[in-house]
């Protein structure tokens, strides 16, 4: 069912998984937060995640990175088994990149610095390399002009973009986005959104939870839907919206998109 | 008025001055000392207290006092009314003893050049828009080996006993030891103390609780009567070096608890953002945390640093005489007796500007390193 064909001129993805999740469970302490997760992630898919706050979905992509540890169940990452083997664990990472609501810059670092400190100490490139890369990057989020600047000197929505930059400075080969907007006054979306697009366009795989259903119609090749820790629904954005099947979905969406 | 009442068209109001009020001397005057009535009294009262208090003191530290004099009977002659000056005559020929204690006095160019290396390893340390700062560095490490063997002696030059130290050139030692010592332990500590492994998690926690539950004081007893009993017979071990330790220990455990506060402060997006990177542990403590909790905890850590260099006055409660105990000495001798308060205010002055200087110092680093972010 995941391998829908894309409408539209939305690029397609290829048939190579990128993640497979089996029967992954999560709890923290007693809540059980993440409920037999079954997902597969193609290669150059794009995926949006919707559901109301504290169904698992920023758990579910926390998990993909190890910044939460699951519990039951696997992960793959492109070939490598997520377990608690540190190695596995740091070559995973070396794939995922992820972008956080809160932007989690390093403040006492310039936008440019906050960009070139992982190529110098986790990929080991001299100082001059990784600053012409990730002045490449910020060129490439349209804030080269301020490269010198500390984060907070920056609106919210420049903040996120050099975020979504630092990321990409370190190639991976997914991108997550654990509600990149949701921190942004409403003038700023429209920018980092743009970026993210943009980004699609060139056909990274990418998992976004959010809840711009704009962005999801115009760049998701799937939604899926989670509440209380479960995968609810999953479809491609025009049937999700158009033809929501279950209650809890049709709940929802006339929440989010009524209001 | 007629500005004020002024129409304009909307959306094309132009940006009008300040009143006058509110900008330049009489703003700040306005904002700053007569805010409020009780503003107002409090300025007057300051300024009463202030009128009081500073001319006679002037009168009696600067215009009366008596730099020449080889008695004090001799300084009060001097005087136009017999004891209404300062006799700074008395500090005057004691300085040397104040600067060196009993260092002697053919080997007392060593303490100079110690002196002098010290000031060319500090300013890199604490500048860094210095040129060629990377190698200023390493030889500030080198400083405190080259300062020692400079005042021990030995390889090459006449040995000195460490009993022979003392005045501001112990304060100095042991300040500066202690300093350059216990923020490094007192970090490694904070992260030991953080650390999700048992082991050195309890250890960290056993020293830093002990250490500051015992009083300076005690531990300088330690290790001046104690430490000898614990180590094998015959085992010479320098009074002086034991006294750093003690103090440098002392020291590590206060700044571990500020550091700490300062690592618990860092919000956890941080290290989420360094660990999704693939920065490993050490990488990301050195390039993003403690940058950051460092910074938070220096006034905490300059707190620290102006208590043990104050402290160092203590090391008299053992017998060695620091500029307090020279001074103490000093007033014995039936020559000068009854001159305290000389004494008192010249030692308070050497340990007001040391202070004071590490106070600014803080302020300027804390506005150097703001990044216009606060959590």
């Amino acid at each position: 069912m995941s391998d829908v064909a894309s409408p539209g001129s939305k690029p397609g993805f290829s048939s190579d998984v990128m993640i497979q999740m089996t029967g992954v469970h999560k709890w923290f302490g007693e809540f059980h937060v993440l409920k037999d997760i079954n997902l597969t992630v193609h290669k150059g898919e794009r995926i949006v995640i919707c559901g109301p706050s504290g169904s698992g979905k920023s758990t579910l992509i926390r998990c993909i990175n190890r910044l939460e540890e699951h519990q039951k169940g696997r992960i793959v990452v492109d070939g490598t088994e997520l377990t608690s083997d540190l190695k596995h664990i740091d070559t995973i990472r070396r794939e995922v990149g992820i972008v956080f609501q809160q932007f989690n810059l390093f403040p006492h670092l310039t936008a440019l610095e906050n960009l070139s400190l992982a190529l110098i100490w986790v990929r080991k490139m001299p100082k001059a390399k990784a600053e012409e890369i990730a002045m490449n990057y910020l060129d490439r989020v349209h804030i080269p002009e301020q490269a010198q600047k500390y984060p907070g000197q920056l609106s919210g929505g420049q903040q996120q973009r050099v975020a979504i930059a630092r990321s990409l400075c370190m190639n991976p080969k997914i991108m997550m986005f654990d509600e990149p907007t949701s921190a942004l006054d409403p003038e700023m979306i429209k920018e980092v959104l743009d970026v993210m697009v943009e980004l699609a366009e060139s056909g990274m795989t990418m998992i976004v939870v959010t809840h711009e259903m704009g962005f999801a119609t115009a760049v998701a090749n799937r939604v899926i839907f989670m509440d209380f820790g479960e995968i609810i629904e999953q479809n491609d954005p025009h049937n999700f919206f158009e033809n929501p099947k279950s209650d809890r979905t049709k709940l929802f969406l006339s929440q989010i998109l009524h209001h | 008025m007629a500005e004020a009442t002024q129409a304009y068209e909307v959306g094309r109001h132009p940006e009008l001055p300040p009143p006058r009020s509110e900008v330049g001397v009489l703003g700040w005057l306005k904002h700053n000392l007569f805010s409020s009535p009780f503003n107002v009294v409090l300025t007057l009262l300051v300024v009463w207290f202030l009128w009081t208090v500073i001319p006679p003191l002037f009168e009696w530290m600067v215009l009366n006092s008596v730099w020449t004099a080889d008695t004090r009977k001799e300084c009060w002659a001097r005087m136009a009314v017999p004891e209404d000056g300062a006799c700074w005559a008395f500090i005057k020929g004691r300085i040397q003893l104040f600067i060196y204690g009993f260092y002697p006095h053919p080997l007392r160019w060593r303490v100079n050049l110690s002196f002098v290396l010290l000031v060319l390893a500090i300013v890199p340390v604490l500048y860094d828009k210095l040129p060629g700062r990377k190698y200023a560095l390493w030889y500030a490490a080198a400083f405190p080996f080259i300062a020692g063997w400079l005042l021990v002696g030995g390889f090459g030059l006449t040995p000195v006993d460490t009993d022979q130290f003392g005045g501001i050139l112990l304060t100095l030692i042991i300040g500066v030891t202690g300093i350059s010592f216990s923020l490094p332990i007192g970090i490694l500590l904070a992260l030991g103390r953080r650390s999700t492994m048992l082991v050195p998690r309890v250890l960290c926690v056993l020293f830093i609780e002990f250490i500051r539950g015992v009083p300076l004081i005690t531990l300088l007893f330690v290790a001046a009567t104690m430490l000898n009993y614990f180590l094998p017979p015959g085992t010479v071990f320098d009074l002086l070096v034991r006294v750093l330790i003690m103090v440098t220990l002392f020291s590590a455990a206060y700044i571990a608890e500020v550091v700490r506060g300062g690592l618990q402060a860092i919000p956890r997006g941080q290290f989420e953002a360094a660990d999704s990177l693939g920065l490993t542990y050490f990488q990301a403590h050195l390039t993003i945390v403690l940058p950051q909790a460092l910074k938070i905890s220096i006034p905490g850590i300059v707190n620290t640093f102006i208590g043990l260099y104050k402290d160092t006055t203590l090391v008299l409660i053992i017998g060695m005489l620091d500029p307090l105990g020279i001074g103490r000495a000093s007033l014995a001798d039936p020559v000068w007796l009854g001159l305290a308060r000389e004494v008192y205010i010249f030692v308070a002055l050497f340990f007001f500007i040391c202070c004071f200087s590490m106070s600014r110092y803080s302020l300027y680093l804390e506005r150097k390193l703001h990044t216009g972010h606060n959590y």
